[in-house]
């Protein structure tokens, strides 16, 4: 198959881009995917006529159908912020490829009016939709690629939000684990304590999993991982809030917790830590009869 | 050829590894060392590692030999001072080093060494009553 040329169209849509461009912003106008609550109709204009000029003037420069090229570098740029766009504000994956594809219609109307011949059209709308197809996908990718960056984001915010590091005492230290363990939050979570343990000095560290919902082998070495590396640092580790149902598996899996002090409640693994450290805490009868 | 000083504290020895260790330097280090812990009769020894950046597999297993070689002539060893990145290699390349006693910074780690050695006397008098 000889290389697509779109020399015609390339022509043709230079001398008639304000009335494709008309055409087609009605078009978008009057459309069903048209999203009103989302995007307005003036920035629905500049965003057409944007590409629309863009996409003219790169037609004309260009040899072939690979908009991969230098040539097409600002219309990717174009789509590129047009889709981005859209995908934070909430549009779905078709209603932004739609953008690209509605412009066929227009695009199609003025080839047919300018080309008579049956073959040479065939073949110069064969090129256009090849075209604007590939562009089409691009908005798709970039689409994707935008949703993906958000979510990413909000994954690292969770990693942030569920690894806090609490100073219970002095020198005693807890982090309440909420939610699965996967490696990647054990990392944080190791990290954040040991740097903790480094701050305060303290020589305690409660680790208590009331809120993590199931224990598997990796989690149980993740968390042996997290003690070995606390007591190479010089700062003792007291596991707290194993459920029942957790020791059962804890013992079912056969996992060896070692010499690693669990407890099965936070107040038991606090009332330890007081132990060690010698802090003594009594109730004052006086106070009591008080309140 | 530069050699890590060790310092002598009362019944202690005081070891501050304040440079990059290579192979060769840690085992000068465990042979001066060992001849330190005989020549002074020394109790207990305290090797702080707050500037070492940097471990791999060999300082690892150095420090576990250190310790278990002075128990061996009767002194405790406890490592002070250990960095979060340091800890986690070691337990990355499986040393947990367990038979290493450890402690957050010198003081901490002084302490420690005072009461596991009078712990022991204790023993010894024990015996010996």
């Amino acid at each position: 198959m000889p290389a697509i040329t779109l020399t015609r169209l390339a022509e043709i849509l230079a001398r008639h881009q304000d009335d494709v461009l008309r055409d087609w912003t009605t078009q978008q106008l009057k459309s069903a995917t048209r999203r009103s609550d989302l995007l307005n109709e003036s920035d629905l204009r500049e965003n057409s006529r944007q590409f629309l000029a863009a996409f003219t003037a790169a037609l004309q420069r260009a040899k072939g159908d690979d908009i991969t090229g230098s040539d097409w570098a600002d219309v990717r740029e174009i789509l590129t912020s047009i889709s981005g766009s859209r995908a934070t504000r909430g549009f779905t994956p078709s209603e932004t490829a739609m953008f690209v594809f509605s412009l066929k219609e227009p695009v199609f109307d003025r080839l047919r009016h300018e080309i008579k011949d049956v073959q040479p059209l065939a073949e110069e709308i064969w090129g256009t939709t090849t075209i604007l197809d590939k562009l089409g996908l691009l908005t798709t990718e970039v689409y994707q690629r935008a949703r993906e960056s958000v979510i990413k984001r909000q994954q690292e915010d969770l990693i942030e939000l569920s690894t806090p590091v609490v100073k219970l005492w002095d020198g005693i230290l807890a982090v309440p684990l909420i939610g699965t363990l996967d490696s990647a939050r054990t990392q944080v979570v190791m990290e954040n304590l040991l740097q903790q343990i480094v701050d305060t000095g303290s020589g305690l560290a409660i680790i208590d999993i009331t809120g993590v919902p199931t224990v598997d082998t990796l989690v149980a070495q993740h968390l042996l991982k997290t003690v070995a590396a606390a007591r190479l640092m010089g700062a003792d580790c007291i596991i707290s809030g194993v459920r029942p149902q957790i020791a059962q598996t804890i013992v079912h899996l056969g996992v060896n917790l070692g010499d690693v002090i669990t407890k099965p409640t936070l107040a038991l693994a606090l009332a330890l830590a007081f132990k060690r450290t010698g802090v003594v805490v009594s109730r004052n009868a006086a106070l009591t009869a008080q309140v | 050829m530069d050699r890590i000083p060790i310092l002598k504290m009362g019944e202690f020895l005081l070891v501050t590894i304040q440079v990059d260790m290579h192979d060769r330097l840690a085992m000068t280090l465990q042979d001066d060392l060992m001849e330190a812990i005989r020549a002074r009769a020394a109790r207990g020894v305290l090797i702080d590692i707050s500037a070492l950046e940097i471990v791999d597999s060999f300082i690892g297993r150095m420090l576990g030999n250190i310790a278990a070689m002075s128990r061996v002539l009767d002194a405790e060893t406890v490592v002070t001072g250990m960095r979060p990145a340091v800890a986690i290699t070691l337990v990355e390349l499986g040393m947990s080093l367990p038979g290493v006693r450890t402690a957050l910074d010198v003081e901490k780690g002084m302490e420690l060494i005072r009461t596991s050695t009078r712990l022991l006397e204790g023993d010894d008098r024990r015996a010996q009553g």
